[in-house]
Order: structure tokens, then sequence, then C-alpha cells
């Protein structure tokens, strides 16, 4: 394809039609004269012979793998301009591979100096006698940890996970507007957003040299899992959990790199060393990659409001039994005023300026640079000066000088002058724009790149590329990422074809399979209890059917077998009166919050039928009409939620995780057969209860290959209730309980059995004794309640 | 002055709780030129399963205990015998603001007992225009930094009312100062919020107070709970000093020190991490006697 083509060329004049950068910005794909810049001329030209239709078609493709993958799933919080709620912009950023190297050596320069200041603050403080840094802005700096002070990390390095924010100006300079040394989210982002990406442009990526991502990953994986003391140990991901803005990206990461997703609670400590609480009882476990604000981690020596942390955590780093990812109290280098000495510490260290400069910044907390914004401040952003939001970022307080409005404080210089050194002033960045789709045209808007770097055997790898922020706004400054916009993929192109890659080529297979009993107590909890609400959902819609059904067919509400099932309904808390009961709309609720917590453990496509499931349900909601509609709309819940049963069975990896899940179900599904039972094949139940029994127990093609009989007592309750063969039949269950007992950690040997182990044998002797003359009603309400007795065993067992 | 320390906290659980952890800061400090530790017996019923002695951030000695196995009741003792000597001034702290602020920008450190520590919010005690506007009405200008310390110390003390049930130990200082009442806790909180209003680098102190006053004198409020005052920064060389608002008198040899910090979270004589279900008891007893 060349642009010299007529075709490409009319279709690039009508692409390009409203395409015009702001003079004095730069663009990153036009130069000064107007041409496309050759690195861009290929892509281009590409969107140019697609045309409107095949362009909205693909960008749609983008769009529906980010939604599959659940990026949209996640409960928003009000924060609307967070940034995790940014959609994808669906044209890349376009970086030649020798600028990117250019750019990578020079934030690595600017890693290793962070690496000195961060180091140097827990340490000797000689940037403070020597007056690099002035004492009373680290003294105020939130982010500097006291507790740390002094508390050498294990591995030797205070950093090894970190991001810079960066922005072109208008002489095509780079520039970094932010650093961010605590816990940097986004680059599992940047991973789906690189997916989704491909999708679009599923025919011209492959041909262009787009470098990899999965490589970085792969080395840092690599690289955390030598920091390990313990080689059986398990790498772990520390997450605040499903209320944070981050939980999706942290669920997914974990599940990339194949390491366990963990929460505060997940953890404890015993004489000196980390913990998890398992399903095993506690297991040692010493690298954390911590999603969360070191300030989070601890809620007795550090943040005593922290609802995240483990009480005591800082024991075993303390001791030097644990690493955590970053360093706790790294997030000291992001406070914004820190800006405005590490240029002069660069020098001193190494003799020359930063080769990649951060923004201008003063510090209005020394009387020179306090004097320079008092004169300037017009010019400048001014902002907290112990901030660590971006400048952009719309929690941040920070605001052009020149849009100052008296409150407060009259004139902008009294505020100056009154709050000091609780502020900053920084020049006003010209961001470079990008193209971006906005109502269907090729538009410039101003972006920023997030660059990740991670430590690993080599010194500092620079993940290519993957991150750019576009504006919605036309403004080309940095202030203007505030009303929020759009992310982008980032390629950095080679001049030579690059290797596939994946994951899954190397550390992720090779590690060791963890050994059972590592489930964590949270992750089971949550597990068994999804088990329980789905088939809690999967009984009261059968009911629901059923019940329709016989309305349909003329029963009338008042009929004995309808009064029966009145009753029924009563015990599940059900309104069958409702068109959708609320009831059934809460266990769902329940299931997906369950599944919620374990997003790590699930397939996609298991998350996304349940998640289907339950908008369904909702959207039958109240246009239900008793009889037959409400039975085909019952069928139809029914069949959608086998497709969610039908995956974990065929997909779901039969380990630890696994077997909780189908306790749950077994324990809850012998709880509700028993009770139809007990109703249905009570000798004194109406006419066409065991006919119900077996619907409810989906059971009647079985019934009529079993017995050739019509149903009466006897065949029902052996059908549904002892038969071994029948994945209906309480026994069934039962059988299937014994068998995941078996296999949890700890559960006994003859002579040593738990209160459990005992309880399940008992059950399962009881019924297994029983011929179908023997078994009465009594007994299934017995089982009915053993049921429950059993979940509270296994509870106090294993999920505490 | 000799004392004879003895402190007794102690818990009553509704129900067993099957793991706990506390950090303690309940022992005398040894401190050269101001107070000398005789001896020394910290116990814990039921022993701890785990116990960690070191040193904080603040220079304070503190204790971490684990308990992991299911109790219902837990008691903290101390026995100790301390030589209290009092303050040991360097140099009087009659130093003017404007030397004060001068001294506080050149001094390059983030010691344990660097002012810079001291200057502005901290976890407790939050930056608010009530500090700043109750310390402009009862400080005057062109006192010394130890004038200022005293005349809001007086201050505090005749306007907020000594009351042992107003507040909890979780109480904000603010909350304390819209009331005008509190212990010695939101005394000291709320003094060390007005200090640093005024450039004053202020923490925190918690001790012993000796419990009988000497023969003719009153007795000294707070005397049977443990105690706490506020230090404030008086410059290079004097140092800092101390000053005790609930009872509006300079630190002496009626106090005996046990930890320092910005505010009442960096020196609560127990912090714990507990779960527990149903109410908890909580008993305090103190003696401070003079073997003198």
């Amino acid at each position: 394809m060349t642009l010299d083509n007529p075709e490409t060329a009319d279709g690039l004049a009508a692409l390009l039609a409203a395409y015009r950068p702001a003079p004095g910005t730069r663009d990153e794909m036009l130069d000064e004269t107007g041409a496309i810049r050759p690195l861009w001329q290929s892509l281009m030209g590409r969107l140019a012979e697609a045309g409107d239709d095949e362009i909205s078609t693909s960008f749609l493709r983008g769009d529906q793998y980010l939604r599959d993958a659940g990026v949209y799933f996640r409960d928003l919080d009000t924060d609307a301009a967070g940034e995790r709620d940014w959609a994808l912009s669906h044209v890349p950023v376009l970086i030649e591979e020798a600028e990117w190297n250019d750019l990578a050596a020079g934030l690595i320069e600017r890693a290793d100096l962070l690496e000195h200041v961060v180091a140097d603050l827990y340490g000797d403080a000689t940037l403070i006698a020597d007056g690099h840094l002035p004492a009373a802005l680290i003294a105020n700096n939130p982010g500097w940890l006291r507790p740390l002070v002094g508390v050498k990390p294990r591995s030797g390095h205070y950093l090894n996970f970190i991001a810079f924010e960066i922005g072109r100006g208008p002489n095509g300079e780079w520039w970094v507007l932010s650093d961010r040394t605590e816990a940097p989210a986004g680059a599992g982002f940047a991973l789906e957003k690189r997916v989704a990406t491909n999708r679009i442009y599923s025919e011209h990526f492959p041909k262009e040299n787009v470098l990899r991502l999965a490589g970085f990953f792969r080395a840092f994986r690599e690289s955390l899992s030598e920091m390990r003391t313990d080689r059986d140990s398990r790498l772990a991901v520390l997450t605040p959990g499903p209320s944070a803005p981050t939980y999706f990206e942290d669920a997914y990461i974990a599940r990339y790199l194949g390491m366990l997703l963990l929460r505060g609670e997940d953890l404890t400590t015993e004489n000196g060393r980390l913990m998890v609480r398992t399903v095993a009882g506690l297991r040692p476990i010493d690298v954390l990659w911590r999603r969360v604000s070191s300030g989070s981690t601890d809620p007795l020596e550090l943040n005593e409001a922290s609802i995240f942390g483990t009480p005591g955590l800082l024991g075993p780093v303390r001791e030097g039994n644990a690493s955590l990812i970053n360093a706790l109290g790294s997030g000291v280098a992001e406070a914004r005023a820190m800006l405005a000495f590490l240029p002069r510490i660069s020098e001193a260290l190494t003799g020359k300026p930063l080769a990649i400069p951060n923004i201008a910044t003063w510090w209005c907390g020394q009387p020179d640079q306090h004097e320079t914004v008092m004169a300037h401040g017009e010019s400048m952003v001014i902002g907290p000066a112990q901030s660590t939001h971006l400048p952009f970022d719309s929690k941040d307080m920070a605001i052009n000088g020149a849009d100052f409005a008296p409150g407060t404080h009259a004139t902008l210089r009294d505020w100056i002058a009154a709050e000091g050194p609780r502020l900053v002033g920084q020049e006003a960045v010209r961001l470079s724009t990008t193209p971006a789709f906005v109502d269907g045209a090729l538009v410039p808007r101003p972006m920023n790149m997030r660059v990740f770097l991670a430590r690993t055997g080599e010194g500092w790898q620079v993940m290519p590329g993957g991150f750019a922020r576009v504006s919605q706004s036309e403004t080309p400054t940095a202030m203007s990422m505030r009303t929020g916009g759009r992310v982008a993929d980032v390629w950095v192109i080679s001049d030579t074809p690059v290797q596939e890659d994946t994951m899954l080529a190397s550390a992720a297979v090779r590690e060791r399979r963890p050994r059972a009993g590592t489930l964590p107590s949270l992750a089971s909890e949550n597990l068994y209890w999804l088990g329980r609400y789905v088939e809690r959902a999967e009984g009261l819609i059968r009911l629901l059917r059923a019940y329709h059904t016989r309305l349909a067919e003329g029963l009338g509400r008042h009929s004995p077998l309808l009064d029966l099932m009145a009753s029924h309904f009563e015990d599940f808390g059900v309104d069958e009166t409702e068109p959708m009961p609320t009831a059934l709309l809460n266990a769902l609720d329940s299931a997906m919050a369950s599944a919620s917590q374990v997003r790590d453990r699930f397939s996609l496509d298991g998350w996304v039928s349940l998640e289907e499931l339950t908008a369904s349900a909702r959207r039958f909601g109240d246009d239900l009409r008793p009889g037959d509609d409400s039975a085909r709309a019952m069928g139809s819940l029914l069949r959608q939620l086998a497709a969610f049963s039908g995956l974990v069975r065929e997909n779901m990896y039969r380990f630890t995780g696994w077997r909780f899940l189908s306790m749950g179900r077994a324990i809850e599904r012998a709880a509700d057969m028993s009770t139809a039972l007990a109703l249905y094949a009570d000798p004194s139940a109406p006419f066409g209860a065991l006919e119900l029994a077996v619907e409810l127990g989906d059971s009647s093609m079985s019934h009529r290959r079993r017995f050739s009989v019509a149903t009466n007592r006897e065949t029902v309750v052996d059908l549904l209730g002892l038969d071994a063969m029948n994945p209906r039949s309480v026994f069934y269950q039962l059988d299937e309980v014994l068998d995941h007992v078996r296999f949890l950690p700890g559960s006994g040997e003859p002579g040593h059995m738990t209160p459990l182990n005992r309880e399940i044998v008992t059950l399962h002797t009881r019924l297994k004794t029983q011929t179908p003359k023997t078994v009465d009603t009594a007994l299934f309400n017995d089982l009915r309640g053993a049921m429950n007795h059993l979940s509270t065993l296994l509870s106090s067992a294993h999920l505490k | 002055m000799r004392y004879n320390i003895g402190l007794k906290i102690s818990y009553d659980y509704a129900s067993p709780v099957s793991s706990a952890r506390h950090h303690l800061r309940l022992m005398p400090q040894h401190l050269p030129d101001e107070q000398r530790l005789v001896s020394a017996l910290l116990t814990i019923d039921p022993p701890p399963e785990e116990r960690i002695d070191r040193i904080d951030f603040f220079g304070n000695p503190m204790v971490e205990v684990i308990h992991t196995t299911p109790h219902d009741a837990l008691v903290f003792s101390v026995t100790a015998r301390v030589d209290r000597i009092g303050q040991g001034q360097a140099a009087p702290a009659e130093i003017s603001m404007q030397d004060l602020r001068a001294q506080l920008g050149d001094l390059r450190s983030l010691g344990a007992r660097s002012p810079h520590h001291f200057s502005a919010a901290s976890t407790r005690i939050a930056r608010l225009p009530m500090w700043r506007e109750y310390a402009r009405e009862v400080v005057t200008g062109g006192l010394s930094v130890r004038a200022c310390v005293e005349a809001l110390g007086l201050a505090l003390h005749r306007d907020m009312r000594f009351d042992p049930e107003a507040t909890t130990v979780a109480t904000p200082p603010e909350d304390a100062f819209a009331r005008r009442e509190g212990v010695c806790q939101d005394y000291s909180q709320i003094m060390i919020g007005c200090l640093r209003a005024l450039g004053i680098p202020a923490g925190y102190v918690s001790g012993y107070l000796r419990t009988e006053p000497p023969e003719g004198q009153p007795r000294l409020e707070g005397a049977d709970a443990m105690h706490a005052w506020v230090c404030a920064w008086c410059g290079v060389e004097a140092g800092w000093i101390e000053y005790d608002p609930t009872n509006a008198t300079f630190v002496g040899t009626d106090h005996v020190v046990i930890a320092r910090g910005r505010d009442y979270a960096d020196a609560s004589p127990v912090i714990g991490s507990v779960r527990v279900s149903g109410e908890t008891r909580t008993a305090q007893a103190v003696d401070v006697i003079p073997l003198d």
C-alpha cells in the first residue's frame, strides 16, 4: 500500500479533513509542514482505505473485547474521572524504537535517582544534612513513614516497579510530569488495551513491527520469583479488595502472572514471618506485589484507620522476612514538591543534568522559590506541595494561577503567602497532540504517556509502550486531562520484525505446581458461598417454573398442590405472586457478590455467563405474567444457569477452590432436595405431588428408564433420595461432599477424624443403609438440618 | 525525687478472644539528666506467645505482644522505681519567635528530636483555624517562646473544665475544645494544635504524675490515671521544655516520662488489635508513690 494510490489519497483527504493541530503545538502524526510523519503513514493509509463502516465495526470489536473482559463490570465509584473509567481511544500513539530507546535510557537514569533518594531518606538522610532536601518538606511528607526509617529492604532495593507520567513539549522534547513510586496502577490495564487494539487492527497489527509487552512482565515476574527465600512459597498480589477501583486490574494481573491475589485480612504473622491464612492453616509467604498504599498495610503501626491492612505486617518486614514491592514508604518520592529538588540532586550525584527533565517546580517553603512563585504565579499551575495526585487528576486541588478565584484569600499572592510551604508552583506545560476519533472525525487531542519500569535481574526494564491518556479537551495543557478522556495503546515500532511473545512462554509454566491446601480461606469461603447461592437460585427457578406451569395448566392457586407449594415458597422466603421474586434476585446478587471477590479464580466466560444470567433476571422484571409467560422465562433462566454450571464443570481446574464451590452446591442441593421430599413425598401429600418432586429433581427421564411403573412414593424416594447414580439425589450429594472432604487438608485418618469428617461419614452411612420403605419424612427433615450443621462445621474448620 | 510506680491495666472480654496484638508504651524511660530507671518489671497475664522489645522512631522503648491462645481477660502490670531529676534545661528558653523561625529554617535534621516533626498537622491533631484564632487571642505579640507557652497553658487551664467523663481516648481535640472540657489528653492535644498554629513546634508526652502531693499542696488533676502533657521547642540552645496544661505548670519532679511523640497516636500507652464480640470492660489503676 502506498499513499500515492489515488483512492488512498482521496480517503486520506477525507480522513484528515477535520485534523488541524493548534499552532505552536507539536503533533505526533503531522509534522510542521502538515505532512504525515513516515512512522504514521502505514496506519493512516490503512484507516483511509478502510472507510467509515469498517472503522466503526473494528472499533466495536475492540470495545466488545473490553466489555467481555469485564473492564466495564466494575461498580464505578463516584469519581467519574478516576483513571480506571477511561474508555479506549481507538487510535494508538506511535513512536519509533530508536526514540523510545533514548527515552527509556533517560527514565532508567531517573529511576536510579529515585532509588537513591528513597534509600537515603530511610537511611542516613545525607540529602537532608547536605541541604539538598529541606527537612521540613520530608517531615511533612505523608508518604515518609517513620516506622520504616532504618528498615532496609531485604532485596536491597526500595523500588522495583514504578511508572513515570511523561508528556512532550512543543519542541519535541519529553518532560516528566510526575513520578509514581508507591504502587502505580495501569500496567494490567495497558495489557487489556493492547489486546483490544489488536482486535481492532487485527490485520494491520502483525505487519507493523510493534514491540510486545509480555517479555516485560515475564522478566518482572522472574525477578519477583528470585526474591523468594522459600522456593515453595507462592508470589502474591496484595489488593485493597473489590471496593477499590483498581480491583479489576489487580485480579487481572494476578491471573496473568499466575500469582495469588490476597487482601490484608488473608495475611497474618507468626514468629516474625508473614503467613497466609489458607484452608490448611497458616502458610508462609514472603514476596508481595503491593497494590495497596503503604500507609494502609498495617493499621497497628501505620494508618490506624485503614480497613485494608494486616495488623503486625511491619514485623516481618522489619525482620527481613518479607519483601514488599515496592518497599513500604516508597511513596515519599511521589510528592509534587520533590520535583523542585530532584534535578539538582541528580546533578550533585552524577555531575550532569537529567537526560529527561521534569517540569519546572518551585516549593513555596523555601524563601527564594517562594519569591519566584509570588512573582510569576499567574503563569504557573499552583497546587498542594505534598500531593501525590497527578496535576490533572480530578482529586487534585491544583489550579492555573491565572484562574485564581477570590475566596478565603483575596488574591493569588495572599493565598501563596498564607499557605507557603503547603504549595508548589509549576510551569504550565503544553502537551503534544495525537489523533483521536471524536464523533466519527479524526481530530488532534492532547496526550501524555505513562511508562512502566520494572527492576529485573539485568537491571531496569522499560515496558515498551502500552499506555497513553488522550484528553477530551482540545486545550493542550496538562490540566486539560482533568476533564477526563480516553486511554490509547502506545506502539513502539521497530525497523525489524518482532518476535511473537506470550506470557506462557516461560516462568508461569515452569513454576512448580502449587501444593494442595494453599487456597486462602477468604477465597474458599467466597467460592463455597458462590456454589450455595447459584444452587439456591437454581432451586428457586425450578420451583417457580413448576408452579407457573401448573397455573398455566389451569390448576387454581388454592388447589391442594399449589397450596402446598406456597408453603414451600414461604420456606424460601419467596412471595410467589411477585412476577420476579426478590428472593431470586437476591440469590443471584449474592452469587455475583461472592464471585466478584474471587475474580482471579474464574474464567472470564464463567463470570460473563453469571453476569448475563443476573441481567436477564432483572430484565424480565415486573413484566412477567403469571402462568405460561413466567414458566417460559424461568426455563430460559435455567438454560443460562446451565451455561455457568457447564463452564465450571468443564473448565475449572480440579483444585481446592473447585472443591469448595462444589461442596457449596452439593450441600445446598441436598438440603433443597430433602425439603422437597419431606413435602412432596409425604404420604399425606396431595395428588400430583410425586410428579412435582420428580420434575423439581429434573428426573422424569431417569424415572422412566429405571421404573416401568408410574410414580409412586417408593420409586420417588428411591430415585431422588437414595440413588447413587442420579446427580439430583440427596445420597449422590452426600457422596460428593464425602469425596471432597477426604481431600481437604487435615481431614483426618480413621481414629482421628475431624468433626466435619465424622459428621459427613455418619450422614452418608445413615442414608446408605436405608431402603425406599424405611425412609420417612422425619428423616428428610433431619437431613435438612444436618446439612446446615455440616456447613457450620466446614466454616469453622477451613473458612475462618 | 524517687518514686515507686505501679500500674495495672485490665481488660475483661465478654467472649473469649482468640488472637490479639498490642503495642505497649508503659515503662518510664531512662533519660540522662532527666530521670533514671532504677528497676522495672512488666507483667503480662496471660503471658503472650510472642514478645518483641524495641525502640520506636521517637526513641521510646516499646513492647509488642502477641496472644494466639484464647483468653477472656488480659492484664498489663508495671512495677518500676524511678529517680526523677527534673528537666535538664541547657539554657534559658527566652528566644523570640523570629529567631525561632530562623533557627528552624536552618536546621537540617530528621532525627527523633528534630522539631521539624512537630511543626505541622499530625495524625490526631489537624491544622485548624480554631487553634490559630484562640492562640492569637490569648498570646500577645512580642512574647518569648517560653512566655507564649505559659500564656497559652494558663489560658487553657482557665477556659477548660477538667472532666474525666466528658471525653474518651478517641475524642478529637477539636470536639473537646468546642465543649471546653476533657482530660489531660485533650488539654495537651489542644495546646499542641495552638502552639503549632503560632509556629512553635510542639509534641505530646505521656507519663506518670505523683499521686499524693507534698505536704500542704493540693492534689494534682489526673493523678489517679496515666497522665499526658506538652513539650515545646524553644530553639537550638534551650531545646525542648515541657508544660502540663491540665495543672498549668511547667514540668518538674512531679512528672515521670514514658513516651514522646507528635500526638496521642505516637505515644499511646496501649494500641491494640483485638477481634472481640460484645463489650469489653477496662480498668486502670495507677500509683506513683514518692520514697523520699
